[in-house]
């Protein structure tokens, strides 16, 4: 027993450390972004009062990946963001792992479950 | 008002909702929606992708310096987080389907909900129940620090907070928010999970909730990069002041100031939804 909650807790430490970086760095990137997107587009009009939806680009994975390669001040905002978005799913992905080295199959299939819904969610045709 | 400004203004608005959100402990989502709508006049689907965005970084920022302190039960936020992230994602589908206007009217009922539970007086439970045979099964019963030493729970009522957080997931893919107190709700009162245990392990689960729904916001164009960057960063930074200075300040007098904030805000939103100005 005494084993099983040093490993949970050793488990924790680490998702601690996993997620104060995801956070870190993604927000790192999208103030980069923030400062080639104002230097390019500071002084045009702000218009958000209808929607139109963002670009085509700015909406898929491979997307903002090429568009960042290409400095666009928004895609890399929005690899930020999407840097964001995947902390917890590798929060959730580790998680697997951690319950497989404890062999808990139980916790294991919730855990992918999970994981499932987020990858349909986040790399899903939709 | 060149995007400059707008950007600036912004930021600045989601610093004090990030700051006041942590300080209450009632999440600056709540008001970042809001604040962008009626403010700002950012269409609400925007302004839902944007917040929901901020509100994965502050539950990140936030977990990560609670996981460490053995509060959170990494193993029943696991579990409730299938009912939550299938909530979500059945959420963001159904904003995907309404008008903003329907959105906003529920926004505002949801807020005056929100300023209702955090003025009413917590009721403790705290009396040790013995374990039920699912919360058993699940592995659900643990244990945390008190200031006596480690002291054991168990785990009640599954289905029915199992449940409640369905719902949590469905308000949260819906309107772009944490809905931590429904999840603390669910958890503390349907659950009886110790209060500390409950408020950590929904900060836990929050971040995962909103990555649910925040993929589908994303490839439909609601997460536009000129009003998230602002709106992260912000409420992000003022987050993490908060927690800072949260031990020092006279919260209760700020609750109920935050708590009257939420309300003329969430009468401003059904008012704005009705009228079909948003």
């Amino acid at each position: 027993m005494s084993t099983r909650s040093w490993n949970d807790l050793r488990i924790e430490v680490i998702i601690g450390a996993l997620l104060r970086t995801g956070v870190i760095v993604a927000a790192v990137v999208v103030l980069i972004g923030a400062v080639v997107y104002l230097a390019h587009h500071g002084h045009d009009v702000a218009a958000y009062n209808t929607f139109h939806g963002t670009p085509e680009a700015l909406r898929s994975v491979t997307g903002i990946i090429e568009g960042a390669l290409h400095m666009s001040g928004r895609a890399i905002i929005q690899l930020g963001l999407l840097l964001l978005i995947a902390t917890p799913v590798a929060r959730v992905a580790f998680s697997a792992v951690a319950f497989a080295l404890e062999r808990d199959c139980l916790y294991v299939g919730i855990t992918l479950f999970v994981l499932a819904v987020l990858l349909y969610s986040l790399l899903g045709s939709h | 008002m060149n995007i400059l400004e707008f950007s600036a203004l912004i930021a600045l608005g989601s610093l004090l909702a990030g700051f006041l959100g942590a300080l209450t402990g009632l999440g600056g989502g709540v008001v970042v929606v809001p604040m962008l709508a009626l403010l700002f006049h950012v269409d609400i689907r925007y302004a839902i992708g944007a917040s929901l965005v901020s509100v994965i970084a502050t539950s990140s920022g936030a977990a990560a310096a609670y996981v460490r302190e053995g509060y959170s039960n990494i193993r029943i936020g696991m579990f409730l987080e299938t009912a939550t992230t299938v909530g979500a994602t059945a959420g963001a589908v159904i904003a995907m389907h309404v008008s903003g206007s329907a959105i906003a009217i529920v926004f505002g009922f949801v807020l005056l909900c929100a300023a209702f539970m955090s003025s009413r007086n917590r009721i403790e439970h705290g009396e040790h129940l013995p374990p039920t045979e699912l919360a058993t099964k699940l592995r659900l019963n643990g244990t945390y620090p008190t200031a006596e030493g480690m002291q054991s729970y168990n785990v009640r009522g599954v289905l029915a907070g199992y449940g409640l957080m369905f719902g949590a997931g469905v308000l949260s893919g819906l309107l772009g928010i944490g809905s931590g107190a429904l999840k603390v709700l669910a958890m503390d009162q349907a659950m009886k999970i110790p209060f500390k245990v409950s408020t950590t392990t929904s900060n836990f689960m929050i971040g995962v909730t909103a990555a649910a729904s925040a993929g589908l916001y994303l490839h439909r164009g609601y997460i536009s990069p000129g009003i998230a960057m602002p709106v992260m960063l912000g409420v992000l930074a003022g987050s993490l002041i908060g927690a800072r200075v949260l031990v020092k300040a006279r919260v209760k007098v700020l609750r109920y100031l935050f708590a009257a904030v939420i309300v003329v805000l969430g009468f401003e939103m059904i008012f704005n939804g009705a009228t079909g100005r948003l």
